[in-house]
C-alpha cells in the first residue's frame, strides 16, 4: 500500500493544546461631552452559561479625571489594570503631577502593542477630561490601535449599543436633523436606556450598570439596576 | 432532462447531499446553526398529579432570539412534554408523537398511557442516534396515576418523581434535591417547580424571561402561561420619536396599474342539511 504510506506523512503532529484565553463578557460605553466625560459599565462577570459575579464593574479610575473601561478576558483585564496603575504611580512620583488623559491613552497604546504577538484579550476605552477641561474619549483595539472619538461602546453588546449611539448622539441617517450636544443628565438617561435594551438581548450584559461622570468637580458615580436573568 | 422543480415530499427526512456536506464541513465550511433553547425545564409528581415547568428564552449563540417562547408542548389531553435542545427538533418530535398518540387513542378507544408516549419518543430518538437534538421532560396522568419521565436525545429514559433538563438543569435539580418531598399538595408542588425554574432563569445564562407551568391532574389540565413574569423590562427614560420625514426619500414615482376590475356579487345560500 504505497498510497497509504504517502498519506500518513501528512498527519498533524501530536501536540498538547493550551488555550490561554477565555471570554468573560461585559460591556463598557463612553461618551465625551463639552465639559464632561461619561463612562458606563455593566457589572456581570460570566463564563460560558455561568455567572461568576453580579458585582464586577469593568471601569477603573486611573486619575482624578481619567477612567478606563476594560473588558474581555478578565485575567488580562486584571493584569493590564495593575500594570497601568503601577505606571501611573511611577509617573506621578517622577513628575509630581498626575498623567493627562491624552498621555494615558498614548501609553496604553504602547503597552498593548508591546504584546502584539500574544495580545491582552481586552477591549479598552479611556474617558476623561483633556488639559483644557473638555471631555474626551479614546478607544482601542486589543493590540493598541487607538483613536480619539466622541462616543464608543466596547465589549459583548457593543454591536447593539453603537448603532443607537450613532443615531442618538451622532445624529446619523436622519434627514433634516443636526445633532445637538447632550447635557450630562441627558447622556445618563440615554445610557440607561441603551443598556436596558442591550440586557434584553445580550446574555452577557445584565445585573447592574455603574455610570461615572467626570467633570471639573471630580468623579460622580451612580448605580442603576438591569435585569438579572 | 432535469427532474421537475417541485417534487412532493414522500414523508420522513431528506438525506440528500449528506456525504457531500460532511466533506465540505471537514474542509472548513461553516453551516447555518439551528436555534438552541438553552433551557431550564423541570417536572415533579405530587399527591394527585404532575407539575411541568419551563422558562421562555430561546437563544442563538449569545443573542436572545425569542424572549417568550413556549417550551411546554401538547401531546394529548392527559399528557404534556417540555422540550430542551434544538428548538425545531423538540417542536416536530412532540407534534409527530402527538399525532401518533391520537391515532392510538382512536384505534384502541382508550386514554393513552404516559408509558406509551415515552416508548414512542425514545424509539424515535434512538433510531436517529442523537442527531435529533431533543431533550424532553414528559409528564401526564393515566389509568396508572401520575407519571413523569426524562428522555435524552440518544433515546435513554428515566422514570422519576422529579426531573430537570437543559442547560439550567443543575440549578433546577439543586432546588429539587433541597426541597422535594413525596405526596406534596398541588400548591406546594407548583411553588417548588416555580422555584426550580426561577433558579435556572437567574443562574443560567441560557435560560431567562418568564416561568410557564402546566398542572396535570386526573381530569383537568391547567396550562398557565405565563405563570410568573420573572423579569420586567426597565422603563425608558427618554422618548425616541422621530420627526415626520426623518427617513430620506431618494426618489419617488407613481405608476398607474393597468388592470380591469370586475365586481362579483356573492349571495347567501342556506347550507344543505338534508
Amino acid at each position: 500500500m504505497a498510497s497509504a504510506s504517502v498519506l500518513s506523512e501528512y498527519k498533524a503532529p501530536i501536540s498538547a493544546h493550551f488555550s490561554p484565553y477565555d471570554f468573560n463578557g461585559g460591556t463598557v460605553l463612553a461618551i465625551a461631552g463639552n465639559d464632561f466625560a461619561l463612562i458606563a459599565t455593566d457589572t456581570r462577570l460570566s463564563q460560558g452559561f455561568a455567572i461568576h459575579s453580579r458585582e464586577c464593574p469593568k471601569t477603573f479610575t486611573l486619575t482624578n479625571n481619567t477612567i478606563l473601561g476594560c473588558c474581555g478576558f478578565h485575567g488580562d483585564v486584571l493584569t493590564l489594570t495593575k500594570t497601568l496603575a503601577a505606571r501611573l504611580q511611577i509617573f506621578e512620583k517622577d513628575h509630581n503631577k498626575p498623567m493627562p488623559t491624552a498621555s494615558i491613552a498614548a501609553m496604553l497604546s504602547t503597552i498593548l502593542y508591546y504584546r502584539r504577538f500574544f495580545p491582552y484579550y481586552t477591549h479598552n476605552v479611556v474617558a476623561g477630561l483633556d488639559e483644557e477641561g473638555k471631555g474626551c474619549v479614546y478607544s482601542f483595539d486589543p493590540v493598541g490601535c487607538y483613536e480619539k472619538e466622541s462616543f464608543r461602546a466596547k465589549g459583548s453588546a457593543s454591536a447593539m449599543l453603537q448603532p443607537l449611539l450613532d443615531n442618538q448622539i451622532g445624529g446619523k441617517n436622519q434627514n433634516g436633523y443636526t445633532a445637538q450636544s447632550l447635557t450630562s443628565t441627558q447622556c445618563v438617561a440615554l445610557v440607561k436606556d441603551v443598556f436596558t435594551s442591550a440586557a434584553e438581548r445580550d446574555i452577557y450584559t445584565g445585573d447592574n450598570i455603574i455610570i461615572s461622570v467626570v467633570n471639573k468637580d471630580g468623579i460622580k458615580s451612580e448605580k442603576f439596576p438591569l435585569r438579572r436573568d | 432532462m432535469a427532474a421537475p422543480c417541485v417534487e412532493l415530499p414522500k414523508g420522513g427526512f431528506s438525506f440528500d447531499n449528506c456525504a457531500r456536506n460532511a466533506r465540505l464541513e471537514q474542509l472548513g465550511l461553516k453551516f447555518p446553526t439551528a436555534y438552541k433553547t438553552g433551557t431550564t425545564i423541570a417536572g415533579a409528581i405530587f399527591k394527585d398529579g404532575v407539575v411541568l415547568g419551563a422558562d421562555t428564552r430561546a437563544t442563538e449563540d449569545t443573542v436572545v432570539a425569542d424572549k417568550n417562547c413556549a417550551k411546554i408542548h401538547y401531546l394529548s389531553d392527559n399528557m404534556y412534554c417540555c422540550g430542551a435542545g434544538t428548538a425545531a427538533d423538540t417542536e416536530m418530535t412532540t407534534q409527530l408523537i402527538s399525532a401518533e398518540l391520537e391515532l392510538h387513542r382512536l384505534n384502541t378507544g382508550r386514554v393513552p398511557r404516559v408509558a406509551t408516549a415515552n416508548r414512542l419518543l425514545k424509539q424515535m430518538l434512538y433510531r436517529y442516534q442523537g442527531h435529533i437534538g431533543a431533550a424532553l421532560v414528559l409528564g401526564g396522568v393515566d389509568v396508572t396515576g401520575p407519571n413523569l419521565y426524562s428522555i435524552w436525545p440518544h433515546g435513554s429514559t428515566d422514570k422519576l418523581p422529579y426531573v430537570t433538563m437543559g442547560s439550567g438543569s443543575l440549578a433546577a435539580m439543586a432546588t429539587f434535591e433541597d426541597r422535594f418531598k413525596p405526596d406534596m399538595t398541588r400548591e406546594e408542588a407548583m411553588k417548588l417547580v416555580r422555584d426550580a425554574i426561577a433558579a435556572g432563569i437567574f443562574n443560567d445564562l441560557g435560560s431567562g424571561s418568564n416561568v410557564d407551568l402546566c398542572v396535570i391532574t386526573k381530569d383537568k389540565v391547567e396550562y398557565i402561561r405565563p405563570y410568573e413574569v420573572a423579569n420586567i423590562r426597565g422603563v425608558k427614560q427618554r422618548s425616541y420619536r422621530y420627526q415626520r420625514g426623518t427617513t430620506a426619500i431618494l426618489s419617488s414615482e407613481v405608476k398607474k396599474l393597468d388592470l380591469d376590475v370586475f365586481g362579483t356579487e356573492v349571495k347567501h345560500q342556506p347550507m344543505d342539511t338534508q
